[in-house]
This record gives structure tokens, C-alpha cells and sequence, in this order.
């Protein structure tokens, strides 16, 4: 059996961002990339897989610049066998990155995709599910909790009201939510041997993608600031400055 | 333009999160059509016609729909969007997982979790954990949108008298099989439309001292929330989780108690008309966002909010 990570280069969750002046976007530049968190726990998922004997292969794709090759070595001293680049822009839509998968998928006839179920950067939440719906594939969406059958997979989703599990019979497509694991930190020498693992570069030309973009971005601004900061020395200077001045209890 | 709206509803009630689906639907103008999909129905078709806005009602009702599948109901979808301009539905996990693929068959790039409209093909959403605002404007001929509950006004529940046509369930899709589900079952408000709400993070310690929390929230009529740090610690089930990855709230009042305020946990409940953050470090960042703060040890200032409560209200 074959899982294919689908893994993107993002700014680190930990990093302040700044809206550039132009209100062209965000600035990135000199800002610390890092793999997207939800697909840190996409790659671990597949190697768990793996390593309890139930896959044979991790493929570990990336869509965007140059760099998201070090975000796909990330992911092969996490444990992937072998990482696809697709070149681009950074900044694909989700639909076109979802078209570029499936035509990777074609070439590689994996038996489960795994992915974030959200990037941190657009926040859009859409490829997973756009992928399952150009490849007719079933998905399980935010999952908390998959357990490998013979032609099925059994997927624990986090929904509004509780949890939900459903049977998918594979190939499938697995989004991940926060709590499906905790994903490992690379060990140097896995560092040092991820170097040496395939990694083979391809465009959306050769994959016969356009990538024209849908959405044109009119502005981006920073949004407007809560002015916090207010303290109150007691329990019951809170209360009454609720009911007094807030006016909310 | 002809907006069509995916209804979300839950135990024979259409939710909130359709209520303000609808909010913003009215906002674009327009004829409004709900789609209802989901097993014995009628009842909530009929709630969806009186709502004020509303011009048609299509209920899709069939033993299909009964736990229905993002796979299920993409077929219905494209079926009934014939013809429309615009295509909505909540940006719940309801909506997050049905729309996409909704869009993907439409060849539409979809537009997640709006937050404001400019025009009928402009639109404003969150990015980077609501550290910023982008508008777009899309190109697609259909505009496929989730919206995001908590930045429209509910349309009226009451007032509309929309025409309920029933319409044939589309293909099902074999390939995938509802097995069961857990609904956590609670006698407080919903998180996401309640008008106060009192959420602890780490700082809980436990998942019983959250009766701390509970004490105040019965006070107050309050929905109970948490931080991811007490959800991933088990203290309290993953649907309390406030946040960029859980349920974006905005209520009146939003009192955090023992979080430190991360900005994936602050994109989740910026939006509070009223925050009050009680933490024992006076540095930590949820104090820049909290009109009160109070710096205090929450096992003494918890039990004496609700002691204080009880005297005034
Ligand atoms: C991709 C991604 C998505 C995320 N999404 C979310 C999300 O949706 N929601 C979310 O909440 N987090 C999210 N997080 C996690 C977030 O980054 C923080 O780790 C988390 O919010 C911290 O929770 P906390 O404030 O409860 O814990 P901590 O940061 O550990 O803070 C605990 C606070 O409690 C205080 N405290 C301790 N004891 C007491 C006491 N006795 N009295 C008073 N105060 C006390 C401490 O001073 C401290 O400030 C996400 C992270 C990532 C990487
Ligand atoms: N450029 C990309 N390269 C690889 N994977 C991606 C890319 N963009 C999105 N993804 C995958 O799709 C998931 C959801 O992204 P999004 O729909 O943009 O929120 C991510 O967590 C990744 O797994």
C-alpha cells in the first residue's frame, strides 16, 4: 500500500505576521517558513501506518517554490520515502492545488491521501475535499482517529456537536485535525539520511495544469485593534464594572 | 442574482449557523432559496419558509440524508444550483466539509469563512488567524462562499412565507458509510450563539475543576468553552475548543479564565463585544485584548465571582 502526504510551506505558526504597507499581502520575506502543523500530523499518521506494517511507501508532495524543498526533506527525515516538488507559485489557489495533486495522484496511484485539514496561511480548509471530489474519492474530513482495514478505512471526525466516524473504502482522502497525533521531531542522523532520498522536481506544465488565479486579491489590511490592556484590582470591582459599565451581566 | 442556501440543521432545528447564513444571503440581494436535505424534514423545511427573506424552499427528504455525507449531498447541490449566482452555506464543519467539493464539481475556486461583502462579487475573510483581512474579488461565474456565523446579523426566524416545493434525492455514492456518532449533550447555550461565555485553559488543571466554571455559567446562563491546551489535555471534550481551528465565538461577554492567549486562541473570540481575563501573570498576552483583567490566582477569584454573582443578580 502507497499514502501520499500532501505537505505546504507556510510561515511558522509562531511567527507575528505583518501586513505589508501596499496592502499587497503579507510580508514573508526573512520570516521563518515552516511546514504547515497539520501536515506534520498528516506525514506522522502515515509513517504510524507504515511503521505498524500496513503501508509500504510514504510519498511526500509539496506545491510551491524552490525552498518547499526543504519542507519536503522535513518530511522525509520525518520518516516519507520520497519527496514529488511541484514547482510554482506560493500563492496557488486551492482549487489549482488540488488539480495538480490529482495529476500527480494519476502518476502515482496511491491507496490513501493524507492532508492538513487546513493551511495556516489562507486558512482556506478546501484542498482535501476538492481533491476527493476530482478524483471521486471518499473523504474523511478533520480526522481524530483512523484505523487501517483490508479495503476500508474507519475515520473518527471532529464536528461541531461531538465526533462522527465513518467507513471509507479506499483509495481515500484523510484530512487531519489536531488531535489525531502528536508528530515527531526529525533526529539528526534521519536528517542526515533524508538528504539522500529521491526527490524528483515537476511543473504544472508537465502535469498539463493552468494555474491561473480565480480570486483576485483586491486588498489585504491588518484588522482593526482591540483596545485592551484595562485592569481591575478585585472580584468585586469586576462585577460591578460589568453590570455598571459594561452593562453585560 | 439567485442565492441558493445549504441548510444546516440539527434534531428537527434548523441552527443558528443558517440563521445567519440567511443573514448574509439577504445582504447580497437577491432571490433566496434554502436547500433542506435530511430525513423527515418537512418540519424544518417549514422552518426555513418563515423565515423572513426567504423566497422558496426546497426539501430534499429521504432515508439517504438521514446521517448524510459530504459525498451524498454534493450531487443534490449541483442539481439544485442550477441557475444560481451565488451558493452559501456555513462556515461550520458542516459547511467546511460539504462545500468544497460542491466548488471542485463546479470548477469554482471556492471563498471560505466570509466575514464581510463588499459586492455581489467582492468579499472580505480572514487570514493568517485573523491577523488579516483580505478582500477578493472572484472571476468564477458561480460564487461558491462559506460564511462566517458570528460577523452577520440572524435573519429573522419569523415573518417569510416562502413557497416548499419537495424534490428527489440525487445518486448516493457507495463509497462511503456512516457508522455512528457521539453529540456531546449539554443543557447550556451552543458556543457559538450564546451571549456569554466563560472558558478555561491550562491554568484548570483538571477537568473537574472546570464545576468552578460550571458554578458561573449557571449564574450567568453562560456556554463553557475551553482553550486547546485543556481540550488536548483532556479536561473537557474537543467541541469546547475556542479558536483558528475550533468554534469562532463572539458573544457579549467572553471571560477567560487560566489561558494565556495565544493567537490561534484570540482569533477564535477577538471578536467579543466584552472580554474579562482572569490569569496569574499579569504579562500574559490575553490582557492586551481584555477590557478587565484581572491578575489573581483563579482558584480564589473563580469561586468568589460566583459568590459575587449570587449577591447581585
Ligand atoms: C495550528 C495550530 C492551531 C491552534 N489552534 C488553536 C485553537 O483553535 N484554540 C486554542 O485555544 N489554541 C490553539 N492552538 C494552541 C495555542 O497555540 C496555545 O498552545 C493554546 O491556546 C494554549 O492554551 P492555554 O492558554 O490554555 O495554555 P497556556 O499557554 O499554557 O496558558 C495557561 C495560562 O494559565 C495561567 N494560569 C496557570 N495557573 C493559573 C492559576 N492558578 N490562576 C490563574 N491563571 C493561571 C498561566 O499564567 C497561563 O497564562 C493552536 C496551535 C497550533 C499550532
Ligand atoms: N501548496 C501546497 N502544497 C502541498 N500541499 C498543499 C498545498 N496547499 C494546500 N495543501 C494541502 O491541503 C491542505 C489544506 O489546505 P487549504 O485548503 O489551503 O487550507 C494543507 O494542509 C495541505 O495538506
Amino acid at each position: 500500500m502507497k499514502i501520499l502526504v500532501a505537505v505546504k510551506r507556510v510561515v511558522d505558526y509562531n511567527v507575528r505576521i505583518r501586513v505589508k504597507a501596499d496592502q499587497t499581502g503579507v510580508e514573508t520575506a526573512n520570516v521563518k517558513m515552516s511546514m504547515n502543523p497539520f501536515d506534520e500530523i498528516a506525514l506522522e499518521e502515515a509513517v504510524r501506518i507504515k511503521e505498524a506494517g500496513k503501508a509500504d511507501e510514504v510519498v511526500v508532495v509539496s506545491i510551491g517554490p524552490s525552498q518547499a524543498q526543504e519542507t519536503i526533506r522535513t518530511g522525509l527525515a520525518m520518516g516519507g520515502d520520497r519527496g514529488i516538488l511541484v514547482e510554482a507559485d506560493p500563492d496557488l489557489e486551492p482549487l489549482t492545488v488540488a488539480k495538480l495533486l490529482k495529476a500527480v495522484v494519476e502518476k502515482e496511484s496511491p491507496d490513501l491521501l493524507i492532508l492538513g485539514k487546513q493551511a495556516i496561511d489562507d486558512d482556506s480548509n478546501q484542498t482535501g475535499q476538492m481533491l476527493g471530489e476530482l478524483l471521486g474519492w471518499p473523504q474523511g474530513t478533520f480526522a481524530s482517529k483512523v484505523e487501517l482495514g483490508d479495503s476500508e478505512v474507519s475515520v473518527t471526525r471532529e464536528i461541531d456537536g461531538g465526533a462522527e466516524t465513518l467507513a471509507l473504502n479506499m483509495p481515500a482522502v484523510i484530512t487531519t485535525d489536531l488531535r489525531l497525533n502528536e508528530p515527531r521531531y526529525a533526529k539528526l542522523p534521519n536528517i542526515m539520511k533524508a538528504k539522500k532520498k529521491p526527490l524528483d522536481t515537476l511543473t504544472p506544465g508537465d502535469l498539463g495544469v493552468d494555474t491561473a488565479h480565480r480570486l483576485k486579491v483586491v486588498k489585504v489590511e491588518e484588522p482593526p485593534k482591540r483596545k485592551g490592556g484595562a485592569k481591575v484590582g478585585s472580584v468585586q470591582e469586576l462585577v460591578e464594572k460589568l453590570r455598571n459599565e459594561a452593562k453585560v451581566i | 442574482m439567485s442565492v441558493l442556501v445549504i441548510a444546516e440543521h440539527l434534531n428537527g432545528q434548523l441552527a443558528g449557523s443558517t440563521l445567519a447564513t440567511l443573514g448574509a444571503a439577504k445582504q447580497l440581494g437577491g432571490d433566496i432559496t434554502v436547500l433542506v436535505a435530511g430525513k423527515d424534514v418537512a418540519e424544518v423545511g417549514q422552518q426555513a419558509a418563515n423565515v423572513a427573506g426567504v423566497s422558496k424552499v426546497l426539501v430534499a427528504d429521504d432515508a439517504a440524508y438521514e446521517h448524510p455525507t459530504a459525498e451524498a449531498l454534493t450531487p443534490l447541490v449541483v442539481r439544485e444550483a442550477e441557475g444560481a449566482t451565488h451558493v452559501l452555506a456555513p462556515a461550520t464543519t458542516f459547511g467546511k466539509n460539504l462545500l468544497p467539493r460542491v466548488a471542485a464539481r463546479l470548477d469554482v475556486q471556492q471563498i471560505s469563512d466570509i466575514t464581510g461583502i463588499v459586492s455581489e462579487d467582492t468579499f472580505v475573510r480572514p487570514i493568517y488567524a485573523g491577523n488579516a483581512l483580505a478582500t477578493v474579488q472572484s472571476s468564477d461565474s458561480v460564487k461558491v462562499i462559506t460564511v462566517r456565523g458570528t460577523a452577520f446579523e440572524r435573519a429573522e426566524a419569523e415573518g417569510g412565507s416562502a413557497d416548499v416545493a419537495n424534490v428527489d434525492a440525487a445518486e448516493v455514492p457507495s463509497n462511503v458509510r456512516f457508522v455512528d456518532q457521539q453529540l456531546t449533550v449539554s443543557e447550556r447555550p451552543e458556543l457559538t450563539s450564546a451571549r456569554i461565555i466563560i472558558s478555561g485553559g491550562r491554568g484548570m488543571q483538571n477537568g473537574d475543576n472546570f464545576k468552578l466554571l460550571e458554578d458561573v455559567a449557571d449564574k450567568l446562563g453562560a456556554a463553557v468553552g475551553a482553550s486547546r491546551a485543556a481540550v488536548d489535555a483532556g479536561f473537557v471534550p474537543n467541541d469546547y475548543q475556542v479558536g483558528q481551528t475550533g468554534k469562532i465565538v463572539a458573544p457579549d461577554l467572553y471571560i477567560a479564565v487560566g489561558i494565556s492567549g495565544a493567537i490561534q486562541h484570540l482569533a477564535g473570540m477577538e471578536g467579543s463585544k466584552v472580554i474579562v481575563a482572569i490569569n496569574k501573570d499579569e504579562e500574559a498576552p490575553i490582557f492586551e485584548v481584555a477590557d478587565y483583567g484581572l491578575v489573581a490566582d483563579l482558584f480564589e477569584a473563580v469561586p468568589e465571582l460566583s459568590q459575587e454573582l449570587e449577591k447581585v443578580l
